[in-house]
């Protein structure tokens, strides 16, 4: 393996691009839940009336001082906010040029949230919305499992029934995390249908929500789903930006120059992006799975490759057949293995707001290795993915921009599988 | 060809309760699939709804999941299922309603499929994660082009929410007779019987009850809290399936669909 520290690439001239027009994009989503063409509500009727009722508490509850300050309070004592925002100094040295200038990068360090990724943010805030709306029975599905053990961990802390429906597949490839949620209390259902991953965990824990939607609250772990979900989520992840912002002010009293996260449905992403979208000046990368290559057919790159559709109650792009059926995607990275993407990054990308682009299962396992060796930090194969778009990125920019990643989750989860990948 | 709403207005004449019975085409191959809609035909089906399978069916049980997932598996696709129907419509007198998904119609983009399926003799369409607030895209141009587009009710709808999708919905109303996905159940819900009476104080269009109908005794149930039709689906879907043979398949769906269109004929 490469353990060198520097890596002088060529430098290129490529202008940055700039949004030039921000006040199109206020107001997201639409009262319909639309950003711009994309999201909506495609449900079964029987989840209408429950659509409306969690849009009306979360308006409610997103205003109310109680809950505010009762999630403030646990974010900080038991999730363990704010996240560092943290100067990876030797990967920065290893991007530098011969000259000692080059890209100045940081890491926002959600990883180090309880629980160890982002997705603790949402399912904290969506525990007490479901416990003030009186639903004692949740349930959600998992790809990595990081959403299935953050909803276990606040289904536990708050004392609420929790079922998790987990692909087959990934609950081979995520064993760790299996344990974790049952050892917590939680009924981790196997999905044998499809690929046996996040789709088809998605889809049956949508056949619970229709079956038991009077008793449970479902809590979704991505920016993807119908209105009101992906405007929730991101709402409840917005905290990761909104902290950088301030963080960024206090080290060098300034804004980032790139803004760039990994995206499979997108939910660390659109937490870190949100804060700063109407500030033109930044450049924001989202990262998607690119499997074996995009050419491949075996990949997750959904923006990327995709066209546009529906599925799981939104309209976004998505990987889909000549016929409208939905293609079963791969990614080494159990959680980015989706094959849609949340709506209102379809609506960055074709805006011209947000660019994306795609990194190999390769790629994001040496992307693992090389954090882990330059910085001590394992990051999960998802964040591994964002971590890995610097080798291309780098080589492209001019000056010392401040990038900041989100180093959306710990890597422990994954070392078992990524050893067998490296050691076969 | 008879439309899904005049071919109500017969029944109503008659005093009956439609039989609906549904399958999925392409399971387990399609030549079998054009066979089980003439024997439907003939054995008491009033209208026949035939399912267009679909890689992803939120609102399906694991009946019609597998049932899906065997079609799309041995290679169906929209075309053949068409084109299949373009050859038996025409010797069918029950009018054909397609059971689909919203990505596919989308795929092949909303006008299009409305015309191809119109030429073919298609009468109808339920589309069944298109809830009315989604709904415009597709119903006026399938007004257009002479489909009817029929809309869900659920036991969880508020009263206003079901005077609008009853306003909307096309050629009749789907009532779905419980709180979950298609599928069979030992029993139903009694709830039903107080939709059905609320759907009458709001509208005058026949409706149908669908999702865990699977006996010919919930059936006659529907019937005698005054519904229009009773839609039986994984119940014909399993007898199709689970048979030795698509012939051995073929005769229980004829006598199943015998036995539900007796326990739907009135005596006198």
């Amino acid at each position: 393996m490469d353990c060198s520290l520097h890596r002088h690439g060529p430098v290129t001239t490529t202008p940055l691009p700039t949004n030039s027009n921000p006040t199109a994009i206020e107001h997201r989503p639409d009262s319909l839940g639309r950003f711009g063409k994309f999201g909506g509500k495609y449900v079964p009727e029987t989840l209408m009336p429950a659509l409306f009722e969690l849009e009306e508490a979360y308006r409610r509850y997103s205003q109310d001082a109680d809950f505010q300050a009762e999630l403030e309070q646990l974010l900080k004592d038991y999730v363990g906010r704010p996240s560092p925002l943290y100067f990876a100094e030797r990967l920065t040295e290893y991007y530098a040029r011969p000259d000692g200038s080059g890209p100045q990068i940081y890491l926002k360090r959600e990883d180090l949230n309880h629980t160890g990724a982002h997705k603790i943010n949402n399912a904290l805030a969506q525990a007490l919305l479901a416990k003030r709306m009186g639903k004692q029975r949740i349930i959600a599905e998992t790809g990595a499992g990081q959403h299935g053990v953050a909803t276990a961990t606040v289904c536990a802390r708050f004392g609420l029934k929790c079922i998790i429906y987990m692909g087959v597949h990934d609950m081979e490839r995520q064993a760790l995390n299996v344990f974790r949620m049952r050892l917590m209390g939680a009924e981790v259902v196997p999905v044998e249908a499809g690929t046996g991953t996040l789709k088809d965990a998605t889809s049956e824990a949508i056949r619970d929500w229709v079956t038991n939607v009077e008793t449970t609250h479902y809590i979704l772990g991505s920016v993807a789903g119908p209105h009101p979900y992906p405007m929730m989520v991101r709402d409840f992840h917005a905290v990761i930006g909104q902290e950088t912002r301030r963080q960024c002010q206090e080290k060098w009293g300034g804004l980032p120059d790139i803004l760039m996260a990994c995206v499979g449905g997108g939910s660390n992403a659109m937490g870190l992006f949100h804060e700063f979208i109407e500030d033109a000046s930044i450049r924001i990368i989202g990262v998607e799975a690119a499997g074996f290559g995009v050419e491949s057919g075996k990949h997750a790159a959904t923006l990327t490759k995709g066209r546009v559709g529906v599925l799981h109650g939104a309209m976004s792009y998505l990987l889909q057949d000549e016929d409208g059926q939905v293609i079963e995607p791969h990614s080494v990275s159990a959680g980015l293995d989706y094959p849609g993407v949340g709506p209102e990054h379809s609506y960055l990308m074709d805006i011209g707001r947000a660019e994306y682009y795609a990194v190999t299962d390769q790629q994001a396992l040496d992307a693992f290795q090389r954090l882990s060796q330059l910085e001590g930090i394992i990051p999960a194969l998802e964040t591994s993915h964002a971590i890995a778009y610097l080798e291309t990125l780098c080589p492209q920019l001019e000056g010392s921009p401040r990038i900041v990643i989100n180093c959306s989750g710990r890597g422990d989860k994954d070392v078992l599988s990524v050893s067998k990948l490296l050691n076969p | 060809m008879t439309s899904i709403s005049q071919c109500f207005e017969q029944l109503r004449d008659r005093a009956q309760c439609a039989l609906i019975p549904f399958i999925t085409a392409g399971d387990p191959d399609l030549a079998t699939t054009a066979e089980a809609l003439r024997i439907l035909d003939r054995s008491g089906a009033d209208l026949i709804e035939l399912g267009v399978p679909y890689s992803d069916p939120l609102a399906d049980g694991p009946v019609i999941q597998a049932a899906a997932t065997r079609a799309l598996a041995n290679g169906t696709k929209l075309d053949d299922v068409l084109g299949m129907l373009k050859e038996v419509i025409p010797s069918l007198n029950a009018p054909i309603v397609l059971f689909t998904y919203y990505n596919p119609i989308l795929n092949r983009g909303i006008e299009a499929f409305l015309q191809e399926i119109a030429e073919i003799g298609v009468k109808g369409l339920v589309v069944p994660d298109l809830p009315l607030e989604e709904a415009d895209a597709l119903l006026q141009p399938a007004a257009a082009a002479g489909i009817e587009v029929t809309l869900l009710v659920a036991p969880t709808s508020p009263a206003d929410r079901i005077a609008s999708i009853a306003q909307q919905s096309q050629g009749f109303i789907y009532l779905v007779s419980t709180t979950g996905v298609t599928g069979m159940r030992t029993q139903l819900q009694s709830r039903v019987k107080d939709l059905l009476q609320e759907l009458r104080t709001v509208t005058d269009k026949p409706v149908g009850v669908g999702f865990g109908i699977s006996q010919p005794e919930h059936a006659k149930q529907v019937m005698e809290w005054g519904a229009d039709a009773a839609i039986v689906g994984s119940a014909f879907v399993k007898r199709l399936a689970e048979s030795g043979s698509p012939k051995e398949g073929l005769i229980a769906l004829e006598a199943f669909c015998r036995d539900l269109k007796a326990a739907l004929t009135v005596e006198g």
